[in-house]
């Protein structure tokens, strides 16, 4: 059997003593990509955010490796194996490109720096001849791939991503997602939030619905994109699209 | 002390008091209602009292007038020309945020700390105003006039208050709340968000004068010491903190304890071995930084919380 | 020419120096903890007054004394964020700015209860200008300070481009959030960003005393101007704040110069000036010359 790299129990949580999301329940395997999709004010950031210790944990534990994670503070997570992409705001953008992914390494050095770099070059071959410029003069594209390979350099086993691909162009999206493959077969396992249902969902092993802070449905990716209630509710449009 | 003694320092105590009480609730119109970082009240406070003074004190050979003018006409004029004066700050600076209209604002009170001390003519610079009348002053001497001095005060304390109670419950105040909570829904329900603003700042400088006004005609003498920002401007700061901001009961209160440590201190540090009794001072503004940050840090809301 | 540069563009550089160095301070504790810290002008003082003992004490020079007043204003510094901010750092910033309003107090009456309140200097007598070319003549204190302060900024500009924790601090002030979700230990940063901000107040303060003398305002009154400089530098830009320093500095220093036959500015007025460029910036140009960030 595949270890279970994340094992969220139970999970309530929000700001101050609002509860935002509950009795959320969700089980990572080593090397899944499983995808929370959901309309917008379902909970899907906040959960995510909780994972990572941003917000008010209201009840329930979250375990990693076994673990209990709640009451670890978010500088120290990075160290363990998680690293996290939040949305929007996800570069520092008066550092340059490469002082981003320099930071990355920071928390939880990789077995050799310049190798972790290389391969982040490889992986975002966009990036490399941008590495002196600010973050914050990139493409929203281009923050993007800083962004996660700012999350990459440490090396972690599991990474957060809080919908990667919003306010990106048709081609970036595909070219994420691409990405996102390759990230899962070097062993990383992925949870990640989606705007962009439909298509994450191709790539998910698991997929989880939110509604109003709570389990609406989960199964395969496959299944929930052929669930009519799923389809009806969350996704819009026919099956076909 | 006899009884006499203890009545008479609760007179000038309740006088100082009151003055402070003023300057309070004028702050709490600015900060508690409106949100208003005003560091610079000493600026308002100095305007006033340069007002009154020159208005009301009799023809001086070293400065522009004085003008002899009832005392009355003096508070008012006081009113005016601080309100003047903040209304010209205000409409440059009262959209700044907090921490900046702190600083822009103490920038002004030290530029009219500047015009004070340096323009000999208007305000005979370092030497200040002496001669300035107390109100029935050829009825009433003495003791007695420190009693009619007192109720002259806190008249003008309960003015300063029903202004400030009718503007906070008025429509206007109500938008005021509105905008201190929340300037950008404010904003967006139609409201002009900066004259509103310029408004809460002018009228709450208006009482800072008048009580400036209220401290020349105690002293009956006024000059630049008396502009001190740590005495009038943190003080005031202090006592609208632990009165509770946004309740002018709560400011008067704070006002009145506040100015109870600072004297009462006074009392006991006087009985200190004479090398430390030269220091006094400064130990009690140690004292009133630590209450400062007690009361921050434990009782935020004040002796009166804001009514919800 | 030359009356201008020995008495006014001198002196203006050394004083841009002092306010250089305490502006540093100011914006990096806005850029980080994102607040005005109205108490920094009293750490300078703090470390003024720290030399100045062990000048009394051990009757070495000034400038020997500095690593002591450098040790004194950090202790204060990091008590003070113990004590009275870091209880308050969740709340809105807005009371920890009242707080340091409080702090300022504490420290100056604190120095007023110790060391009193006459001013005092670190050595008496008249010092000889050291002369170049027979017509520049400029004190050898001055030459300290503005060499000092080249060295200092030459560090910090080192430090903050290529040292881990140099990084660290920058990506704090770029996203405080983000940078804890990268792994960066905020708490250390914020540590680092008092202890550097109060060793330059405090080697600012010293500087003062050497210049002038040193009293118990001497901080407070020069926060306005420090202000200005981090303002003119940009918020969280500590190079931008050493360059707005030396911009208030000579400004302040040379508007009394009779460039027209009389001076623009009589001297009284000269710390006027510094509070009209601060208020000027603040409605018009709050991001400074170099892009800094807005509340």
């Amino acid at each position: 059997m595949t270890p279970v790299v994340l094992d969220v129990q139970h999970l309530s949580a929000g700001y101050g003593t609002q509860a935002i999301i509950e009795q959320i329940n969700l089980q990572l395997t080593e090397k899944e990509i499983a995808v929370i999709v959901g309309p917008n004010g379902a909970g899907k950031s906040t959960l995510l955010k909780q994972i990572f210790g941003l917000n008010q944990h209201l009840g329930g534990d979250i375990r990693f490796n076994g673990t209990s994670i709640v009451d670890i503070k978010t500088s120290a997570l990075v160290p363990l194996g998680i690293s996290a992409v939040p949305q929007s705001s996800n570069v520092f953008p008066t550092l340059t490109v490469s002082e981003n992914l320099e930071i990355g390494t920071y928390a939880s050095p990789p077995a050799d720096k310049k190798i972790a770099r290389e391969r982040m070059l490889a992986l975002f071959p966009d990036l490399a001849g941008k590495l002196g410029q600010a973050a914050g003069e990139l493409s929203g594209g281009q923050r993007q791939m800083v962004a996660i390979g700012r999350a990459l350099m440490s090396e972690p086993t599991l990474l957060l991503l809080d919908e990667p691909t919003a306010g990106l162009s048709p081609v970036y999206l595909e070219k994420i997602f691409d990405l996102i493959l390759q990230i899962r077969d070097t062993g990383v396992t992925i949870l990640m939030v989606e705007q962009n249902a439909r298509q994450a969902l191709r790539i998910a092993d698991t997929g989880y619905v939110l509604a109003n802070g709570r389990h609406a449905h989960t199964g395969t990716g496959a299944e929930l994109l052929a669930n009519d209630d799923v389809r009806r509710a969350f996704l819009g449009g026919s099956a076909g699209q | 002390m006899n009884a006499e003694g203890i009545a008479f320092y609760l007179v000038s105590f309740l006088t100082m008091g009151g003055i402070y009480a003023v300057l309070c609730i004028a702050l709490n119109m600015q900060w508690g209602f409106g949100g208003l970082f005003n560091a610079g009240i000493a600026g308002f406070y100095a305007v006033g009292a340069y007002t009154a003074a020159i208005l009301t004190s009799a023809t001086a050979p070293t400065h522009v007038g004085g003008f002899d003018l009832p005392i009355l006409s003096g508070l008012l004029g006081a009113g005016v020309m601080a309100g003047v004066t903040a209304w010209g700050i205000a409409r440059v600076c009262v959209r700044l945020k907090a921490d900046y209209l702190a600083m822009a604002s103490i920038g002004f009170a030290e530029i009219i700390r500047l015009v004070v001390i340096n323009e000999q003519w208007l305000t005979n610079g370092s030497l200040g105003i002496s001669r300035i009348p107390r109100p029935l002053e050829d009825i009433f001497s003495g003791r007695q006039a420190e009693v009619v001095y007192v109720v002259f005060v806190w008249l003008v304390v309960l003015l300063t208050y029903f202004v400030s109670q009718r503007l906070s419950r008025s429509p206007w105040g109500l938008v005021m709340r509105a905008i201190r909570d929340n300037d950008i829904a404010a904003d967006s329900i139609g409201k002009d968000v900066q004259r509103f603003r310029v408004d809460a700042f002018v009228v709450g400088s208006v009482f800072m004068g008048m009580a400036g006004a209220l401290s020349a005609h105690y002293f009956k003498f006024f000059s630049p010491d008396a502009t001190e920002p740590l005495l009038v401007t943190f003080l005031c700061w202090v006592m609208l903190i632990a009165g509770g901001s946004g309740n002018n009961r709560g400011a008067i209160a704070g006002a009145l304890l506040v100015w109870a440590i600072w004297s009462m201190t006074e009392i006991i540090t006087s009985h200190l071995p004479v090398e430390w009794a030269s220091r006094s001072a400064y130990l009690r503004m140690l004292l009133i930084g630590l209450f400062l940050q007690f009361v921050l840090q434990r009782y935020r809301q004040g002796l009166f919380p804001e009514r919800g | 020419m030359i009356e201008f540069i020995n008495f006014y563009l001198i002196p203006g550089i050394t004083l841009g120096s002092i306010y250089a160095l305490g502006a540093v301070g100011i914006s990096m504790i806005f850029g980080i903890l994102r607040f005005a810290h109205f108490a920094h002008g009293d750490l300078m003082t703090v470390g003024a007054y720290g030399a100045l003992t062990v000048v009394w004490v051990t009757g070495i020079p000034p400038l020997f004394a500095i690593p002591f007043a450098v040790a004194l204003a950090i202790i204060a510094a990091l008590s003070c964020d113990r004590l009275f901010y870091k209880p308050l750092r969740e709340l809105p910033t807005i009371y920890t700015v009242i707080a340091s309003f409080g702090v300022a107090l504490i420290l100056r009456s604190l120095i007023q209860v110790i060391w009193g309140t006459e001013s005092q200097v670190y050595v008496k007598g008249f010092q000889k200008p050291l002369v170049y070319f027979d017509t520049f003549r400029i004190a050898t204190r001055h030459v300290q300070i503005i060499a000092s302060t080249v060295v200092i900024t030459g560090l910090l500009h080192v430090f903050l481009s290529y040292s881990r924790m140099g990084r660290c601090m920058r990506a704090v002030a770029d996203d405080a959030s983000l940078a804890r979700v990268a792994g960066i230990d905020t708490d250390n940063v914020i540590r680092w960003t008092w202890i550097i901000g109060a060793a330059l107040a405090a080697i600012a303060g010293v500087f003062v005393g050497l210049d002038t003398d040193v009293h118990t305002n001497l901080g407070w009154n020069m926060l306005l101007p420090m202000f200005a400089a981090a303002l003119l530098g940009g918020i969280g830009k500590p190079l931008g704040a050493i360059t707005g320093g030396l911009i208030i500095g000579i400004v302040e220093e040379c508007v009394s110069y009779p460039f027209f036959g009389e001076a623009l500015l009589s001297p009284s007025y000269k710390s006027a000036v510094a509070f009209v460029i601060m208020i000027a910036l603040l409605i018009l140009r709050p991001q400074g010359l170099f892009k800094g960030r807005l509340l």
